[in-house]
């Protein structure tokens, strides 16, 4: 058995026992990094005379139902969270694309006195931890009135230093000479940037859309620091309140958990280069 | 000090530059002969030749994006070192108090703990992260039929918000959750994972690098994508075995990003703050056992009655310890090259 061998791809030749013992650990990784979700998602279809808590446990709901979803918008408005959630992704999907493009372009393409100090305010603004500096945020933003609105989540994400830093490196990757011909055909600076170099730099815009989405999305400290008021919650600080209600149900909690996560794995399955690539683009700026 | 002929290509590369991914690198941005460092050639002749602008358009350009640098990091961050010094109250301006709120913090048994427990969620997760997701790296490098599900697959805790996955952990390790209903079954009985003090940083640790696994995963893919081929083979051809080979030719490949990694997530454990806020609550556990420095600064600081200035002085040490932490990561990288 041992001496059985396959050829693979690459042209090499690996004994079978090894190809097994691969699957075999890369079968048990998998149920541990998608089997949490997989649980969590039977849980929110069990129905309501199910025993949740059973020993050894109930892997597969026996009467599934679709009930808890509808039943922990009574407890909570998940949906008015989940629309709060989206208007805040969103509008931090538009600033960041358009605010980092802008600024980048500038740095990476445009010559005039206090680049070098433009520059160097967005490696500063990005060096400066979010935790360390949360209260003093808070304290800023309730002087101009904005706590407790969502504009207030939005703001200080809205045009991350790094974005800036990741556009400007692609525009500096791009060759000159196409916008200097541009130049010399009498193209302004606005033209050669909307119709030149922006349309090359997709790839980076779309990581940075990608996770501006998913940052907002996700985000939970600021949040929870600057909204107080039910009404405004974003849907993570809503499951946060849901967690800690009386009325605690582990399916709707479940329900709830499965309404946050669901729409970025889908996002993730359609998306997955630039999720990808983004890690390696971002992972050296940290 | 730096004895740059002694790293290999790859390495540098994978230390200087984003790290290229195999999967991405077919874009727009990287077109042939374009790749030119910043500050060099390309962007003096940017400038060179364009003239043909007001004064002022560049501002415009950057003027929101610096605007919001400005207000929403740099202005808190002197405001937070400013406050440190002051008795600032969430609705009193406060006074200058000098280093009255640093004398505070060293007789404040909370800002210990906190310290503490942020200390040892370093200590804990950080080898874990450096370890596990090089190995799971390797692990879904071979190019197998439907191994690129297998790499999507692990990478989905990523996407997920933390509290989310913090929900979910808190669930399946529940006093009567999926985990304890396995233990019981198999006769160990349940273990109360979130009531004890210890557990319940150690298991919010375990979520930690559950979450991070696939991230760092990706790293290290772009990493060991650069460790020449030929290294494994001279060592296989030598009769090295695979453990041999993991420690004399991989590990010196990808030691650069070993030690981004490390600073990398070093940084980040030392700020955690949702895990433990969601396992253990807002005051982390009945006594605040469990509290972590920003789980501190966040409570101590905020509501009607928020001491500010305390907090920002509490602020002020989780931004030198993530300083230190950073500094300390690439010294130790340094020495080793000497």
């Amino acid at each position: 058995m041992s001496d059985a061998k396959l050829a693979l791809a690459d042209g090499r030749r690996t004994p079978v026992w090894q190809l097994v013992l691969r699957y075999a650990l890369l079968l048990a990784v998998l149920a541990l990094t998608v089997g949490p979700f997989l649980w969590q998602l039977s849980t929110s279809l069990k129905g309501p005379n199910e025993d949740i808590f059973s020993s050894p446990p109930q892997l597969l709901p026996s009467e599934p139902t679709l009930n808890n979803y509808a039943r922990v918008a009574d407890i909570i408005p998940v949906w008015d969270y989940a629309l709060n959630s989206l208007k805040v992704a969103t509008a931090n999907v538009v600033t960041n694309c358009v605010g980092s493009a802008l600024a980048g372009y500038a740095l990476a393409r445009l010559r005039f006195r206090g680049r070098k100090v433009a520059v160097l305010v967005f490696i500063l603004a990005m060096l400066v931890p979010i935790e360390a500096i949360i209260i003093a945020q808070f304290t800023n933003m309730r002087d101009l009135g904005l706590n407790n609105s969502l504009v207030g989540v939005l703001l200080p994400g809205c045009i991350g230093a790094m974005n800036v830093l990741l556009m400007r490196n692609a525009f500096l990757n791009l060759p000159y000479e196409v916008e200097e011909a541009a130049f010399v055909d009498g193209a302004n600076t606005w033209q050669r940037f909307l119709r030149i170099a922006l349309p090359s730099v997709k790839g980076t815009l779309a990581v940075v859309a990608i996770f501006a989405f998913m940052g907002a999305w996700d985000d939970f400290l600021w949040p929870l620091i600057v909204l107080n008021d039910p009404e405004n919650f974003t849907l993570t600080i809503g499951l946060n309140y849901l967690h800690g209600t009386f009325a605690n149900d582990e399916r709707l909690v479940a329900a709830g958990t499965i309404i946050a996560v669901a729409p970025l794995i889908l996002m993730f399955a359609c998306l997955q280069r630039y999720f990808f690539r983004g890690v390696g683009e971002g992972a050296v700026k940290g | 000090m730096n004895t740059p002929t002694a790293k290999s290509p790859a390495e540098k590369a994978g230390a200087h530059s984003p790290v290229p991914l195999p999967a991405a690198s077919s874009g727009v941005t990287t077109a042939g002969p374009a790749l030119r460092s910043p500050g060099s050639a390309a962007g003096r002749r940017a400038g060179g030749g364009v003239r043909r602008q007001l004064p002022v358009t560049p501002w415009l350009f950057a003027a929101p994006g610096l605007l919001i640098a400005a207000a929403f990091a740099l202005y808190p961050f002197l405001s937070t070192l400013v406050n440190a010094f002051t008795d600032r109250r969430a609705l009193v301006p406060g006074e200058f108090v000098g280093l009255a709120n640093f004398q505070e913090l060293i007789h404040d048994e909370m800002f210990w703990i906190g310290l503490r427990n942020s200390s040892l969620y370093v200590v804990g997760v950080v080898p874990a992260l450096v370890i596990l997701p090089l190995l799971l790296a390797m692990l879904v490098q071979k190019h197998l039929p439907g191994i690129t599900f297998f790499r999507s697959a692990f990478y989905t805790p990523v996407v997920a918000s933390i509290v989310v996955v913090g929900l979910i952990w808190v669930w399946i390790l529940d006093e009567r959750g999926l985990v304890n209903g396995v233990l019981e079954m198999v006769g160990i009985g349940r273990i109360g994972f979130l009531s004890d003090e210890w557990l319940l940083l150690l298991s919010a640790m375990f979520v930690t690098v559950w979450k991070g696994l696939g991230y760092y995963m990706i790293i290290y893919l772009a990493a060991l994508a650069n460790v020449p081929k030929e290294l494994h083979e001279a060592a296989s051809v030598d009769g090295a075995g695979p453990i041999r080979r993991f420690v004399t030719v991989t590990v010196p490949a990808v030691r650069s990003t070993m030690v981004l990694v490390g600073a990398l997530s070093a940084v980040a454990a030392f700020k955690v703050f949702s895990e433990v806020y969601l396992m253990a609550g807002p005051t982390g556990g009945p006594a605040g056992e469990d509290t972590t420095l920003v789980m501190l600064v966040q409570r101590v600081g905020t509501g009607l009655t928020g001491r500010v200035g305390y907090s920002s002085a509490m602020s002020v040490v989780v931004f030198v310890v993530t300083l230190g932490l950073m500094l300390l990561v690439l010294r130790a990288n340094r020495k080793e090259d000497v």
